[in-house]
């Protein structure tokens, strides 16, 4: 009860997007441009012929790959800059030029670097969600504080057990903050890579709806299922706030 | 007695922008196996500092620090720090927390010490709660609790209970004395609070403003358990703080 009070407003603000959009069509009388209802049934005929699962696979796949390698590569990076003083003042300012660039501005390099396959859009997730991860995680070491450093100096536990029972679960609740921004900037840059010379993916179901006969119902139906997927994506990394190792941090 | 902690005439400086900042000198004390010493001083006198170079964590400019005669060139798992903002890993459960220090040994003989040693600061049956799950003072428990399973001949404590309210003050204090009855260490204790001082030391030192140095030392010769509202309890407290610059007949 109580949380169907708190979800009311919202649904309630989108009810009202959904029905000010309905009139204005109707209004309006639109041909190209679809109604709610419109959308439904076009989303419907996505899942009927099977395009749909498809699409969102090829997406999943492209940005699970991409984003996969991102936290191979950005988390042991990240606690080398953290923990390094010269390894954070060599390569820091490299990635400060970096990251502003949009990954939008690579796909040209991307393709003349692989072509249109599915390395491509990967290579792009890539470039996207390593950089915040690396900032998140670094920022994560430099923030550890040094009472706890202490602590373990005065115990005298190995490098290793400082490592993994110290500065890894310390840094953690920085890493998933990360991870979640690194994974939402993932799932943005797919979209827009698919766009690109590719066969498959919600990106080119956008375009390949409006190129093929403007199909605006289908371009609709792809971009709320984008959102949606989108808030399912955020929510998981969320669950890992949820863990009891790692809630101190997000508590106060 | 043997003696335990030896320190030497050490002394320490911070370079300001003013110059250099004189923050403790030419400090020395002895401490016996077995004793409890309280440094009590004004705030800002340097006593964290002081605490610090003792414990091994900061190098003194001069003078040194002498650990059953051996000369102290960091911190150890001899002697263990606790301070007032505590640092028991948020990280990790009760128990976790206490194996953290016990090196090389099979996990089960960990557990169990581990336990022992909860049972003792009253926590068991909290040895699976993260830090966040526990109170204020179940939190200092943990802590004292991580610092015993060592068995570290020295404690350092460093305004170990100032966090808490003043009922949940005591009854630590109580606890203390209780574990310090089995276990025997020796107990190096920093604190603002004479009562606290005179309720567990055997010797009080009074520290200078600073540059800090030792200004008067006074001897607690009642035998435990103390009772602070006793008149020579009392009389030795107001003795404390008049040194202090403090006229107690106020309060």
């Amino acid at each position: 009860m109580v949380q169907l009070k708190r979800v009311l407003p919202s649904l309630a603000v989108m009810a009202a997007i959904v029905a000010a959009w309905w009139a204005i069509v109707a209004v309006g009388g639109s041909v190209v441009f679809p109604t709610p209802w419109q959308v439904v049934t076009g989303t419907a005929e996505l899942v009927r012929d099977g395009t749909l699962w498809r699409h969102i696979g090829s997406s999943l796949f492209r940005v699970g790959a991409g984003f996969a390698l991102a936290v191979a590569v950005a988390v042991p990076l990240g606690l080398w800059m953290g923990w390094v003083k010269g390894a954070y003042a060599t390569l820091n300012p490299l990635f400060q030029m970096l990251r502003p660039i949009s990954p939008i501005a690579w796909i040209p390099i991307a393709i003349l670097w692989f072509g249109v396959g599915d390395v491509s859009p990967i290579f792009l997730i890539f470039i996207s969600s390593v950089f915040p991860m690396v900032v998140q995680t670094t920022v994560g070491v430099h923030t550890i504080e040094k009472r706890y450093l202490r602590a373990a100096a005065n115990f005298g536990v190995s490098r290793g057990t400082l490592f993994r029972q110290v500065v890894i679960p310390a840094v953690l609740p920085q890493v998933i903050v990360g991870m979640r921004i690194g994974l939402g900037v993932a799932w943005l840059v797919v979209v827009a890579a698919e766009m690109i010379a590719l066969r498959s993916g919600l990106g080119y179901l956008i375009m390949d709806s409006r190129n093929a006969g403007n199909r605006y119902d289908l371009v609709v139906a792809a971009m709320v299922i984008i959102g949606m997927i989108g808030l399912l994506l955020d929510g998981l990394m969320r669950l890992l706030e949820g863990l009891k190792s790692v809630r101190w941090r997000y508590a106060h | 007695m043997p003696i335990r902690i030896s320190v030497k005439g050490i002394g320490k400086g911070f370079a300001t922008e003013q110059g250099t900042l004189q923050v403790v000198d030419d400090f020395s004390l002895d401490v016996a196996d077995g004793e409890t010493v309280a440094i009590v001083g004004p705030s800002g006198c340097g006593k964290s500092t002081l605490m610090s170079i003792i414990a091994g964590f900061e190098r003194p400019d001069r003078g040194s620090v002498g650990i059953d005669g051996v000369v102290q060139d960091g911190p150890s798992s001899r002697g263990i720090l606790i301070s007032q903002q505590g640092s028991v890993f948020p990280w990790l459960t009760v128990q976790q927390n206490l194996m953290f220090g016990l090196n090389g040994r099979e996990l089960a003989e960990k557990k169990q010490l581990a336990d022992h040693y909860a049972e003792m600061v009253g926590l068991k049956g909290f040895e699976n709660r993260y830090p966040h799950e526990l109170s204020g003072g179940m939190l200092k428990r943990a802590e004292l609790a991580r610092a015993l399973v060592v068995k570290p001949e020295i404690l350092y404590m460093d305004e170990p209970f100032s966090a808490l309210d003043a009922l949940l003050h005591l009854r630590m204090r109580n606890e203390l004395l209780r574990i310090l009855e089995q276990e025997r260490h020796t107990v190096l204790l920093i604190t603002h609070d004479v009562e606290e001082a005179i309720h567990l030391a055997n010797r009080v030192v009074v520290l200078s403003p600073r540059p800090t140095r030792i200004q008067s030392t006074f001897e607690v010769p009642f035998p435990h358990p103390r009772r602070i509202s006793s008149a020579p309890v009392q009389e030795l407290r107001t003795r404390i703080l008049r040194e202090l610059g403090v006229e107690a007949d106020s309060t």
